[in-house]
């Protein structure tokens, strides 16, 4: 048995096939079609951002935003993981007694970061 | 005749009886619930009357995604603008129905705020009776639409909405000369109650 293609050749031929007739299929039925079928009236005021139907009062989702806004959630997610690790600590503090002098370091390593974000003016809002 | 020359293996149809049918078991609902009728159509979508039997299912909370606006509720002169804001934000071919006595005529709120019928600032195709309505009856009024989707013409449903449109850009006018949108629609309304008119699209 001497074939003169690959026995798989027919096999591309129809993936070919598949992938040209599915891609006509989506643009004749999404871009063609419609050209002629749907009813279109693009105007300024319908195609300005969805806001409750009243009209948008900054420019969309892409506005500029205050960088303080970023510093501060940052510092936030700092010490909320501190207060996650507070509240286990405090509830087994009586029956393992010796976890004071870890959990000092610990608090004495985010002061530190404390003490300097302070010094550097990161918690006031207007310099 | 391509049945019979085929054998039936064929079937021949209009092209708008296709797309109608289509359009008619695909209704992309966008609820504007402003009153107690709101409250009979969150009964309406729930499972005890299941209005995704009506393949209507899909909710949406964005013009953009839907094609089937639902008033329901009291609408004052205030929120005109917004109903027809989001009302020209649809995706077209769009339809709407009026749900309740309110929207389709102000109801019992016959005073100088509230807007006495919605058909005054958008085009309404199916107007839901009741106080509110119960939800067979919402139900009702969307099977009616759909009998009315079956018969449209694409001809007639463009009409209606260049229709539409033409009232709004003379609402972009007036806020163009300075008036605010609440103003526009209110003077449009004014004037249209005076030439006797009463809608203004």
């Amino acid at each position: 048995m001497n074939q003169a293609v690959h026995p798989f050749l027919p096999v591309l031929v129809l993936f070919l096939a598949a992938l040209v007739v599915g891609a006509a299929i989506l643009v004749v039925s999404g871009k063609v079609l419609p050209a002629f079928l749907k009813p279109n009236h693009p105007r300024p005021g319908k195609l300005t951002p969805y806001e409750c139907g009243v009209p948008p009062l900054q420019e969309g989702a892409r506005h500029r935003y205050g960088i303080q806004f970023y510093l501060i959630a940052m510092l936030f997610i700092l010490f909320d993981v501190e207060a996650a690790f507070l509240l286990p600590w405090a509830v087994q503090y009586k029956r393992s007694l010796w976890t004071f002098w870890p959990m000092l370091s610990f608090f004495a390593t985010l002061l530190v970061g404390y003490i300097y974000v302070w010094g550097r003016g990161a918690l006031e809002w207007e310099r | 005749m391509a049945e019979n020359l085929l054998d039936d293996c064929v079937m021949t149809t209009r092209l708008d009886a296709v797309l109608n049918w289509g359009r008619r078991n695909s209704l992309w609902p966008l609820p504007f619930g402003t009153a107690c009728c709101a409250i009979e159509f969150m009964s309406m979508m729930a499972s005890r009357y299941d209005f995704s039997r009506f393949g209507a299912e899909a909710l949406r909370f964005s013009p953009r995604q839907s094609d089937l606006l639902l008033v329901l509720g009291t609408v004052t002169h205030k929120q005109a603008p917004v109903l027809r804001q989001i009302y020209a934000q649809m995706a077209e071919p769009k339809w709407v129905i009026s749900v309740g006595a309110c929207a389709s005529s102000g109801g019992i709120y016959r005073t100088y705020a509230t807007l006495q019928g919605i058909d005054r600032v958008i085009p309404v195709d199916v107007y839901v009776p009741g106080c509110p309505p119960r939800p067979e009856t919402i139900i009702l009024g969307a099977m009616k639409l759909q009998e009315k989707i079956t018969k449209e013409s694409f001809r007639d449903r463009k009409e209606h909405l260049e229709a539409f449109y033409r009232s709004w850009d003379e609402q972009q006018a007036r806020q163009a000369q300075g008036r605010t949108e609440f103003q526009a629609v209110r003077d449009m309304v004014v004037e249209a109650g005076e030439t006797g008119q009463q809608r203004i699209w």
